[in-house]
């Protein structure tokens, strides 16, 4: 079986926060402890949509201590493939879904002498977690958060309220911004940047970062990629001996788990690496979206992530 | 099963042994007649009953021994312990996975208490009956990570995961193949394996890396390793190489079969929930040449796999001086029957040696 453990959780609450972003509670359908976790975990949520099995990857934003309970935040995306509209207008207080156990891949570096924090929008909740976290330990840490207007500033009033010192906002409909390089040179050595929002906001703060002489290891960014609808395409899978049609609305990964092959996987969200597949012959052209593979790995052909990434041309085999 | 505890040594006298039951569920290392390095990881949830692999967290009859042995180790030389200071939440996360484990496994030996943050403990074999405050380092006598691992056979390092690495960032070390956590203390992972041969050509770290990274909550894992020992040492430290070193020299013909034992190690990986490190217990297993000989299957094995082991391994694991020694006892116990794959005895199937 791929992926991280499962749990079968029920619904508990689903709150809806602003126009964007609606809030659900799991708790486990045994009535048993959910397990602890640490902050900037996520869990994979599985939507099942008539047909079609969704699994999208959200961070938990609720206190890792707290085992009666996961909450998530979601934004609704009205362009992309349905994991999000499918949360929004289906799920109800009372639904059975099944979760994973949770898989951090944007974990807080406990030498920190100071946790420096950036959020873009929904790129707050795993940021939730690790202050639940860091304020039980007593941690030093600062968050900066960029959000679109007062109307869609979720979380905020909980906290400016609750942490009125430590937490900055900014709404770009004031034209706020982040005064980041002010921001960098006024840190402590040993502080830790953390970064959550737009792939635009993450490359701005790494960049920036890089610019000055951060180390590289300092700074931390997670950024989840929805696979995005593309042309549809053919593959044939060596090992498997299938030749599959990926649709315009699926991801290679999801074709592949339709057609009765168990590939691995752990975020699907192209940040893990867990479903790298080698290519064995292809003509055409990839559309790598993934953080995994680097540039050179990216125009090498031998490699591609299934999760988030597709293929334009007449011929690709992949080892699988 | 009610176990009883040998009372024994694992120095001076040596007075260490393995009863019958021990030597039936050892776990012998060779699923087949030869050996190299691979990456060969399995899931830990469970396996046959009263094996080695049925628990998380197995207890068997050296547990008090080997404790009061980890206890003398510790106090000739502290720093076989050591915890960097961000690695403290690893080290609760430690505590609960063991307590919880054990009372869940052994209730008749362990027990464990919880009502909220106040937790109390029972360790039954060792006479330990505590309460303390779960997150709380001034309510225990040791940190949490040294206060558990000398109640817990075997090696325990408590890894840092950072920058798609795994960082020696703490551990409680005092039964060790020749290696040294105060050497190692904050290395990374390609860093404290780089002496070891072969394995690095054949890009086995590059793989048991990536493997180990993506280790996740509620799905351990785990492997067999294996080296010798002359004599039931469990402290073979670099620290202590001028008092074990010297005992190699003192195998002969007569007494290698009571002295020569086979090491294994249980190594497992657990991810930790709340810090998300990764502990990887090492949990040691000695077994003397001549009683490993009672398994007919085992003797022929062992006799194949030694002979045909190639010299930078004989080597590395230290042996390399002794092995026709070895040879020579071990022969004696293959007459080149065919063996079964895998790793268990089966004494009721194999046929007994033939004798000449």
């Amino acid at each position: 079986m791929s992926g991280a453990e499962k749990i079968t959780v029920r619904v508990t609450e689903v709150t809806s926060l602003n126009e964007l972003v609606t809030r659900f509670r799991f708790e486990r359908l045994d009535g048993a402890l959910l397990p602890t976790f640490s902050g900037g975990a996520h869990t994979v949520v599985e939507m099942k949509d008539g047909d079609v099995t969704r699994l999208n990857p959200y961070s938990l934003m609720s206190d890792p201590f707290d085992q009666t309970a996961y909450t998530i935040s979601v934004r609704r995306d009205d362009e992309g493939r349905g994991g999000s509209l499918f949360l929004h207008n289906s799920v109800r207080v009372g639904d059975e879904m099944v979760i994973s156990n949770p898989v951090n891949l944007f974990s807080l570096d406990l030498r920190a002498k100071k946790h420096l924090m950036i959020a873009g929008g929904i790129g707050i909740t795993p940021f939730l977690a690790q202050i639940k976290q860091l304020d039980r330990a007593h941690g030093n840490w600062e968050l900066h958060y960029a959000c679109r207007s007062v109307a869609l500033g979720s979380y905020v009033d909980y906290l400016t309220s609750t942490h009125p010192n430590d937490v900055n906002v900014y709404y770009d409909d004031q034209e706020q911004a982040i005064d980041l390089e002010n921001l960098y040179s006024g840190q402590p050595l040993g502080t830790h940047v953390y970064v959550c929002g737009p792939k635009g906001m993450i490359n701005w703060v790494r960049g920036k970062a890089a610019e000055l002489g951060w180390p590289r290891e300092a700074i931390h960014y997670e950024e989840f990629l929805a696979p995005q609808p593309g042309k549809p395409f053919e593959v044939k899978l060596a090992v498997s001996n299938k030749v599959i049609q990926v649709g315009e609305q699926e991801s290679l990964l999801e074709a592949m788990e339709r057609s009765g092959v168990d590939a691995p996987y752990l975020c699907r969200g192209g940040a893990c690496g867990m479903c790298e597949t080698r290519v064995i012959d292809y003509t055409g052209n990839f559309i790598h979206r993934d953080h995994w593979l680097d540039d050179e790995e990216h125009s090498s052909g031998e490699k591609i992530m299934p999760c988030v990434s597709r293929f334009e041309g007449k011929t690709l085999v992949l080892d699988r | 099963m009610t176990l009883q505890f040998n009372d024994e040594t694992f120095r001076d006298d040596y007075s260490f042994h393995n009863s019958e039951r021990a030597i039936k569920r050892f776990p012998f290392p060779f699923d087949k007649d030869s050996y190299m390095y691979a990456v060969n990881m399995e899931q830990h949830r469970g396996g046959p009953s009263d094996s080695i692999y049925e628990k998380r967290f197995d207890v068997d009859e050296h547990y008090v021994s080997e404790m009061r042995d980890r206890a003398m180790v510790l106090a000739d030389d502290p720093l076989r312990c050591q915890s960097l200071p961000h690695m403290t939440l690893a080290g609760w996360d430690l505590l609960e996975l063991i307590m919880v484990s054990k009372s869940e496994d052994y209730p008749d030996l362990f027990e464990l208490h919880r009502d909220g943050d106040k937790w109390h403990w029972v360790n039954k074999p060792l006479g330990i009956d505590d309460h303390f405050t779960f997150m709380d380092g001034t309510t225990l006598p040791y940190g949490p990570m040294e206060y558990i691992t000398r109640q817990t056979q075997g090696d325990f390092c408590v890894l840092d995961q950072r920058d798609d690495n795994l960082w020696m960032d703490a551990g409680t070390i005092t039964t060790q193949a020749d290696w040294s956590l105060d050497f190692d203390i904050g290395m990374n992972f390609f860093e404290w394996h780089a002496p070891v041969p072969l394995a690095h050509e054949k890009g086995i770290f590059v793989r048991a890396l990536k493997f180990l990274l993506n280790i996740q909550q509620g799905a351990p894992a785990r492997r067999l390793n294996w080296t010798m020992t002359v004599n039931p040492l469990l402290d073979t430290s670099p620290e202590n190489y001028h008092k074990w070193g010297i005992q190699k020299t003192s195998l002969t013909p007569e007494n290698i079969g009571a002295k020569q034992h086979l090491r294994v190690e249980l190594q497992t990986f657990f991810r930790l929930p709340r810090s998300n490190a990764l502990v990887f217990p090492i949990r040691c297993y000695l077994c003397a040449f001549q009683d490993l000989m009672t398994v007919p299957k085992w003797g022929r094995r062992l006799h194949r796999v030694i002979r045909d082991l190639p010299e930078e391994l004989a080597t590395y694991k230290g042996f390399i001086d002794n092995r026709p020694m070895m040879l020579d006892y071990l022969s004696k116990f293959d007459d080149g029957l065919p063996t079964s794959n895998g790793i268990w005895p089966e004494i009721d199937s194999e046929p007994p040696l033939k004798s000449d």
